[in-house]
């Protein structure tokens, strides 16, 4: 056992102290605690920490090795950016969800044995909800709704496939899985859901876009890259993550680019971001997964930054929609500086981060061969220019003037989103650091002539494409409206539910109910106070229906007779000893079927 | 362009001009060095002058018409559709 913490503790006991401080001490508070998690960490060894015995099995809180590692220090950089960036929130549950967030994400990167893993995913998941309807307003208590049902149903397809591998295996320790049977499967699904897999994904930009200011920036960072790092575990090499990737890749960039919420273009950049990290852990080699941890690690600083200066915006102006933005770069030039290195940074601008981790996945895919997937990723290479290269910043900071004058974001905003803008030309130009982290050997060189000037002329080709449909006019214009995506089956879908649960369902279930709790029970009780003559009204009703005219209205006249005197005196009296012969015989034929069985 | 305040240059359309001369011209010039830069292609296309280039520009105009014409037709609905 080491002296030091489980990485997971700090945050997550630390969370609970958040409301014991007060003003300037909560502010240092929450800024040293990741200073703290971040020592705390560098001085823990590789190998296997931490384990405690359950039951029959073996809980581990510190599986440390190079993946987990990477995950770790990205994971605790950006909460100290982002509570930073939060400090003027009064609302201290804001704080202590955002903190037990960020610690059930570290501690899910650290859990060496799925039972742990599954109790800080679920952990993830409430506090996410929290960090969304921290809003306060309809539209996000409805998505968090959503976001909470989506990763309910998803943990519990991770636990059933847990329960059947446990049960075939023997074994909870968590690693390679790979797909063959059920069991992983239903993993992968479960999985597949936090990491936006396509058609599974709607509830990122159903829910991103309603979380706090604050809270969108934390969302931003932990759910999908904690999904990419399971997969990197449990499934690398998988085909299949291939062509999910690349999905995941393209389609999103047709959305962000229609969509009039800034942080919904944002939502669907983030997954088609997410793509290329997925097909990185598809693809399997040292250099694809080198890239998907090192895009994962630039990724959550470049996001984060762009949720940053567009929260900002939202925050100072109370606007968020393309339709009412524009021109701000007057009175928040520094934002505006800060999201136009957050864009450089996503569209892979040589010197900025998005340029040395992306590449490594796309040569990945050109050293395996695969034709067609180098020419989807450089499409999503090219197209994240139009959606986040240029489209965020112009909607917001320039553009056709909205008229809007406001004040520069606050400095702790300024801060935060300076350190993170840093960081990203620090990788940008120095991508030695970042790769020093990896988890294999890198031997990959981003800085050649041939690859700055391609990537140029795909970004600035794509420019002028942007260029030329904007002065011709064809460029969509900017509409409030809604577009519909997969989370229409089960927004829609549940109003179909409801009818179908109110009406229908509703008209039967009472019947049933009618049936069971009134009819059968009364006409029981009035049979069994005279079986003998109940019979016999029963046969005479039967009787009725088939006997000739004048017949049936004898018998007619004989029902009467007989309901009328009913239940009457129980005409014969059935002697003990009979009952007692009964008995016997029955008692017989059960000893017979005893025994012979 | 309202060009009333001569603070903001970006509003002022002759220097929206000079800008976009300034990127035709950083334009041709990557079309001109593309050419003398040794290549290390995996695919054969990428030996052609200035793929990176064309394909950025034409995947580009591809996906803005596709999101306009195609995908706005599909799923585009009222502001208050789920209300």
């Amino acid at each position: 056992m080491i002296s030091m913490l489980p990485p997971a503790a700090i945050f997550i006991v630390g969370a609970f102290l958040v409301p014991f401080f007060k003003g300037r001490v909560k502010s240092a508070y929450l800024l040293i605690l990741p200073g703290v998690a971040f020592i705390n960490l560098l001085n823990i060894p590789e190998g296997t920490h931490w384990v405690v015995r359950f039951l029959e099995y073996s809980i581990t809180f510190g599986k440390v090795d190079k993946l987990s590692m990477a995950f770790g220090y990205i994971f605790i950089l950006i909460t100290f950016i982002a509570n930073l960036y939060a400090l003027y929130v009064k609302d201290n549950g804001q704080h202590v969800a955002a903190l037990l967030y960020a610690g059930s994400a570290i501690g899910a990167v650290f859990a060496g044995d799925m039972l742990a893993l599954f109790v800080f995913w679920e952990i993830m998941a409430v506090t996410a909800t929290y960090l969304i309807w921290a809003s306060r307003t309809k539209a996000s208590y409805g998505a968090g709704f959503r976001y909470l049902l989506v990763h309910i149903f998803g943990g519990l397809c991770f636990l059933a496939g847990v329960i059947l591998l446990v049960s075939n295996t023997g074994s909870i320790e968590f690693g390679y899985i790979g797909l063959n049977g059920l069991a992983s499967y239903l993993i992968f699904l479960g999985f597949g859901i936090n990491a936006a897999f396509p058609v599974l994904h709607a509830w990122l930009p159903d829910a991103y876009p309603e979380a706090t200011v604050t809270g969108a920036v934390f969302l931003s960072a932990f759910t999908t890259k904690t999904a990419v790092y399971v997969l990197a575990r449990a499934y690398p090499g998988a085909d299949i993550l291939i062509w999910i990737g690349a999905a995941m890749a393209v389609f999103p960039m047709f959305y962000a680019l229609i969509e009039n919420d800034l942080r919904k273009v944002l939502s669907y950049g983030l997954i088609s971001q997410l793509g290329f990290m997925v097909v990185g852990v598809g693809i399997g080699t040292g250099l694809s997964l080198n890239g998907t941890v090192a895009h994962a690690f630039s990724g959550i600083l470049y996001m984060a930054l762009l949720f940053m200066s567009m929260g900002a915006v939202l925050h100072q102006t109370g606007k968020i929609n393309a339709t009412d933005l524009g021109g701000l770069y007057k009175t928040m030039p520094l934002t505006a500086i800060f999201c136009v290195i957050g864009a450089a940074s996503i569209s892979a601008f040589p010197f900025f981060s998005g340029f040395v981790s992306k590449s490594m996945i796309v040569s990945a895919s050109g050293y395996e061969g695969l034709a067609a997937l180098w020419l989807v990723l450089i499409f999503a290479s090219a197209g994240v220019l139009h959606y986040s290269g240029i489209r965020i910043p112009y909607s917001a900071f320039f553009g056709r003037d909205s008229g809007i004058r406001t004040k520069e974001a606050p400095f702790n905003m300024l801060l935060a989103m300076g350190i993170a803008a840093f960081l990203s030309v620090f990788i940008g130009v120095f991508p030695g650091a970042l790769y020093s982290i990896l988890p294999f050997p890198v031997d990959y060189v981003p800085y050649t002539a041939a690859h700055v000037i391609d990537q140029l002329q795909l970004l600035l080709f794509s420019a002028l494409a942007f260029t030329l449909l904007m002065l011709s006019r064809v460029y969509p214009a900017e509409i409030r409206a809604v577009n519909l995506d997969t989370d229409w089956f089960y927004r829609k879908g549940a109003g179909v539910l409801m009818w179908l649960v109110g009406n229908p369902m509703a008209k039967v279930g009472a019947a049933i109910n009618r049936a069971a709790f009134e009819t059968v029970p009364t006409s029981l009780g009035w049979a069994s106070k005279n079986p003998q003559a109940a019979l016999k009204i029963a046969w005479d009703t039967v009787l009725l229906q088939f006997g000739s005219q004048e017949r049936r209205a004898e018998i007619a006249e004989r029902i009467k007779r007989e309901k009328e005197i009913y239940p009457g005196d129980i005409v014969k009296h059935w002697p003990i000893g009979t009952t007692v012969l009964w008995v016997t015989l029955f008692l017989f034929a059960y000893l017979l079927v005893y025994y012979l069985s | 362009m309202s060009g009333q305040n001569n603070k903001h240059t970006l509003d002022m359309s002759k220097n929206l001009k000079r800008l976009l001369y300034g990127f035709y011209a950083i334009l041709v010039l990557l079309i001109v060095v593309d050419l003398f830069i040794p290549k290390h292609p995996h695919f054969s296309w990428e030996k052609y002058p200035s793929f990176y280039g064309a394909y950025g520009f034409f995947a580009c105009v591809g996906l803005v018409l596709a999101a306009k014409y195609l995908l706005r037709k599909v799923v585009m609905r009222e502001e208050d559709y789920y209300d």
